[in-house]
């Protein structure tokens, strides 16, 4: 295994080409359930935000934020036609009935502001176990999905067909809005 | 408390190794061995150790439950002495302007200043309390699991080095190099074709 910050450095590109195709994927409504193998019913949505970057040569870099509950995308997806790439994007994700909201960002793959199904039982005295269990199990949901997502990207990513396929896909998507 | 507040950051590790004996026990000792001080240190500007998620701010490992399910809950708790910079210029002017009245002379040295400077730094950190912050720790010890309820750098670095100490396991930080590393089912050689990958282009 290589040292962790060279590590850390050098596939940061893994984790926001994966976002990418993450916003690609719901465009083109992909069925997440089909993909992920799961009888649930799975959607994905993207939330109130998303950020890129683009390199502006030498060591610069452009930044784009789009912020806000009914944003437009048009800026990113212009963006991403002048070569950026997504870092960090929020989603709203669907479980049956129970819905979370989070930031995943590609470079550490951090999870922040999760939000999870809300629950009936209270913070003190007997129940504190079971809250802890449920809320724990609520967390893990969302790391079981974006891992198999995640690793998924990879099985098509470093499959024979993936220039002609995968990447054209996303350029055709890309080209198209 | 982060796990079962609202909403949640996390950021997720993966442990390096097992322990050779009981798993609860070990545990158990490491963080009593390793728990924050019951009194704070009047000399200390940063102090962190365990403490028990349902008692934040009394270390009782004998009182709370560490065993939650089949997980480990504890909780990281750094204490932290920060003094404001303008409160530095209020107790430096004081003292400078003492030291002038002392000896009579109309300016002080910059050596005399650097000796005032630490004078009073010493003075502020006995006086100013440290200002807990509280981090919780979900632990699936038989999936080599952990959760780390921050996404606070310079917290996940000192719980980095405090596991460590304490358990003497290797805690490994799950992004995407380390994802495939340690938690996918790859085979060495689709391993060795995930690492040689290049970040794509999009523009035709």
């Amino acid at each position: 295994m290589l040292d962790i910050a060279t590590a850390y450095n050098k596939y940061t590109f893994l984790g926001n080409d994966f976002l990418t195709w993450i916003w690609f994927s719901i465009e083109t409504q992909t069925d997440f359930s089909a993909l992920l193998g799961s009888k649930d019913v799975i959607t994905l949505e993207i939330g109130n935000s998303i950020v890129l970057e683009n390199k502006l040569g030498d060591k610069s870099k452009e930044k784009i934020t789009i912020k806000g509950d009914e944003a437009g995308l048009e800026e990113g997806t212009t963006a991403l036609k002048k070569g950026a790439w997504v870092t960090q994007i929020n989603l709203n994700c669907k479980i049956n009935e129970d819905e979370y909201k989070f930031t995943i960002k590609g470079e550490s793959y951090n999870i922040t502001g999760l939000k999870t199904p809300k629950t009936d039982l209270s913070k003190t005295g007997d129940e504190i176990e079971g809250l802890v269990l449920e809320k724990a199990f609520f967390c893990f949901r969302v790391f079981e999905i974006m891992d198999t997502l995640f690793l998924k990207y990879l099985d098509q990513r470093i499959a024979d067909d993936w220039n002609h396929k995968g990447l054209q896909d996303i350029k055709n998507w890309i080209g198209s809005v | 408390m982060g796990l079962i507040s609202s909403t949640h950051s996390i950021s997720r590790y993966h442990i390096e190794g097992k322990f050779e004996g009981s798993a609860a026990e070990e545990v158990r000792n490491n963080l009593i061995a390793y728990s924050i001080p019951k009194l704070e240190s009047e000399f200390d500007a940063l102090s962190a150790g365990w403490t028990p998620f349902e008692s934040p701010y009394n270390p009782d490992f004998d009182k709370f439950s560490i065993q939650f399910g089949t997980f480990f809950l504890f909780s990281l708790r750094v204490d932290k002495k920060s003094i404001p910079v303008r409160l530095v210029q209020k107790y430096m002017a004081l003292e400078i302007e003492k030291k002038m009245e002392k000896s009579g002379r109309e300016f002080i040295s910059k050596n005399e200043k650097t000796e005032i400077k630490e004078m009073v730094m010493d003075l502020l950190m006995h006086k100013i309390p440290a200002v807990p912050s509280v981090y919780e720790v979900l632990w699936n010890y038989e999936e080599q699991n952990l959760y780390l309820f921050t996404t606070q750098k310079a917290a996940n670095e000192l719980f980095e080095t405090l596991f460590f100490k304490s358990f003497k396991l290797k805690p490994i930080r799950l992004f995407p190099y380390t994802l495939v590393e340690t938690k996918s089912a790859f085979s060495n050689s689709d391993k060795d074709r995930i690492f040689s990958l290049a970040p794509l282009k999009y523009t035709r």
